[in-house]
């Protein structure tokens, strides 16, 4: 086992550009075994660019990432391997259209990680009755609903058994009264220990979920803090004028 | 029909082959390929046809007549063959690659498994259209060919039974195309999906 005190995942002044402009300025964090980090902060500070340099989706232009101490961000990762620890789940819920419920989870731990199909089979099983969706293992994408899909797309990226899974604003397409059921299944993801960035933009769910808030602006990190202390009392100007932007529009939505 | 049949395999591999290499943009081939389907699918039939028949053994490479009747179906359907497939690729959305990726599937697992089979199926209709142009096209390639049923139906023609022959041609033609069309839009109605992505 490793040391607890050990960082599953350590990110070091992260650059990334495109073309011209600089969206990451420079991003450090370490993530430890069982942390559940939240990243919050204005349109376009470059949050979701930062998760997808984190599984090699986008290349970075300097700096480095870690995982487990070893480091990812070199020439030559083999990012198949890297993907299946570093799980990820996107905000359009996109499921592969073209396959059932089941043959979208199964396609990962038989193809990638060659796995018996029956064996497999009944982990995804477990997962499906853990998110209340065994008796949909046989339905295609079309025939769910919003949020079902998106938590299908979860079991998917957890078959795969990750040790850190990203999750990019997953319920940010979702109606309304689907965000609590994909939430809740991240809520006990975290009571059950598993490694989560966490990109959101519900306020309430990331104070619950949170053992660390993370605010960004404009590709940098301006604070680092317990949940508690950003939510109520955050050190930083820009954060404050973040969240109140949110207060502002919890106003409006009550009159 | 032994022709269209072998004409419509090839294209349909040459297409894709074609098809994938615009796709993945491999430098210099791409262009290549490129031209040739601008070259085989705007040039006239007839021109394609002379060079086929009689340009050909100019250079010095002599064809028995259906090999070259094949070679000319294939190089005409090839390059509507890469069109549709290239219509199908294009319909996958980037974001159907990266969950791919993003669950560890390699760049050629994800093409195997996540992209073609969507791209099929909206190819899959223009690939119907293709092939059935091609079973079309068969009788004037067999100019040389001498096989298709135009032929027998000259020789028919020629021994005088106009009337008949004529009808006889229309209904073999419609038998071997009727059937194509009705295969196909089986295999259409079973690889598609309504409703993609959500
Ligand atoms: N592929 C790309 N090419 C060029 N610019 C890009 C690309 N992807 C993102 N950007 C730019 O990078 C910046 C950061 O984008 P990013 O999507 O990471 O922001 P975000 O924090 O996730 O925003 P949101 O909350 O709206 O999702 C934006 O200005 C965006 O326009
Ligand atoms: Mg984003």
């Amino acid at each position: 086992m490793k040391k607890s005190d050990q960082a599953i995942l350590k990110v070091t002044d992260l650059h990334k550009q495109f073309d011209q402009t600089e969206v990451l300025k420079g991003i450090d964090l370490d993530v430890y075994p069982g942390e559940v980090i939240v990243i919050v902060g204005p349109s376009g500070c470059g949050k979701s660019t930062f998760l997808r340099c984190l599984n090699g989706l986008e290349p970075i232009n300097s700096g480095r990432v870690e995982l487990n101490g070893q480091v990812i961000t070199a020439p030559g990762t083999d990012w198949s391997l890297i993907r299946q620890k570093i799980g990820m789940v996107f905000q359009n819920y996109e499921l592969f259209p073209h396959l059932n419920v089941m043959d979208n989870i199964l396609l990962g731990p038989t193809k990638v990680q060659g796995r018996k199909k029956s064996e497999a089979k009944a982990e995804a099983e477990s997962w499906l009755e853990r998110v209340d969706l065994l008796e949909k293992a046989q339905a295609y994408p079309r025939q769910l609903s919003g949020g079902q899909k998106q938590r299908v797309a979860i079991v998917r990226a957890l078959c795969m058994s990750p040790e850190v899974m990203l999750f990019d604003e997953v319920t940010a397409s979702l109606d309304p009264e689907m965000v609590r059921e994909v939430l809740d299944v991240m809520l006990n993801l975290a009571k059950g220990g598993l490694t989560m960035l966490i990109v959101t933009h519900e306020m309430a769910f990331a104070k619950a979920v949170a053992d660390r808030v993370i605010f960004m602006d404009q590709g940098y990190v301006i604070e680092t803090n317990t949940p508690e202390a950003f939510f109520n009392n955050p050190n930083t100007e820009r954060a404050r004028k973040f969240l109140n932007i949110f207060q502002f529009e919890g106003v409006h939505k009550v009159q | 029909m032994k022709l269209a049949f072998w004409g419509i395999l090839m294209s349909a591999a040459l297409g894709l082959i074609c098809a994938l290499i615009r796709y993945w943009k491999i430098p210099v081939l791409q262009r290549i390929i490129g031209m040739y389907i601008e070259l085989a699918r705007n040039t006239p039939l007839m021109i394609q046809l002379f060079f086929l028949y009689y340009g050909l053994p100019r250079l010095g490479l002599l064809l028995e007549g259906s090999t070259c009747a094949i070679v000319g179906l294939t190089f005409l359907g090839g390059a509507y063959m890469a069109e549709a497939y290239r219509g199908g690729l294009v319909a996958v959305s980037r974001s159907q690659i990266e969950i791919g990726l993003s669950i560890g599937l390699r760049p050629f697992q994800v093409l195997r498994y996540v992209v073609f089979p969507q791209a099929l199926a909206v190819a899959l209709p223009a690939l119907t259209a293709t092939s059935i142009f091609l079973i079309k096209e068969t009788s004037v390639f067999s100019i040389v060919a001498l096989k298709d049923l135009m032929y027998v139906a000259k020789d028919l023609l020629r021994e005088g039974h106009s009337t008949e022959s004529n009808l006889l041609l229309i209904v073999s033609y419609l038998a071997i195309i009727l059937p194509v069309s009705l295969i196909f839009g089986y295999l259409e109605r079973k690889v598609r999906f309504a409703g993609f992505g959500n």
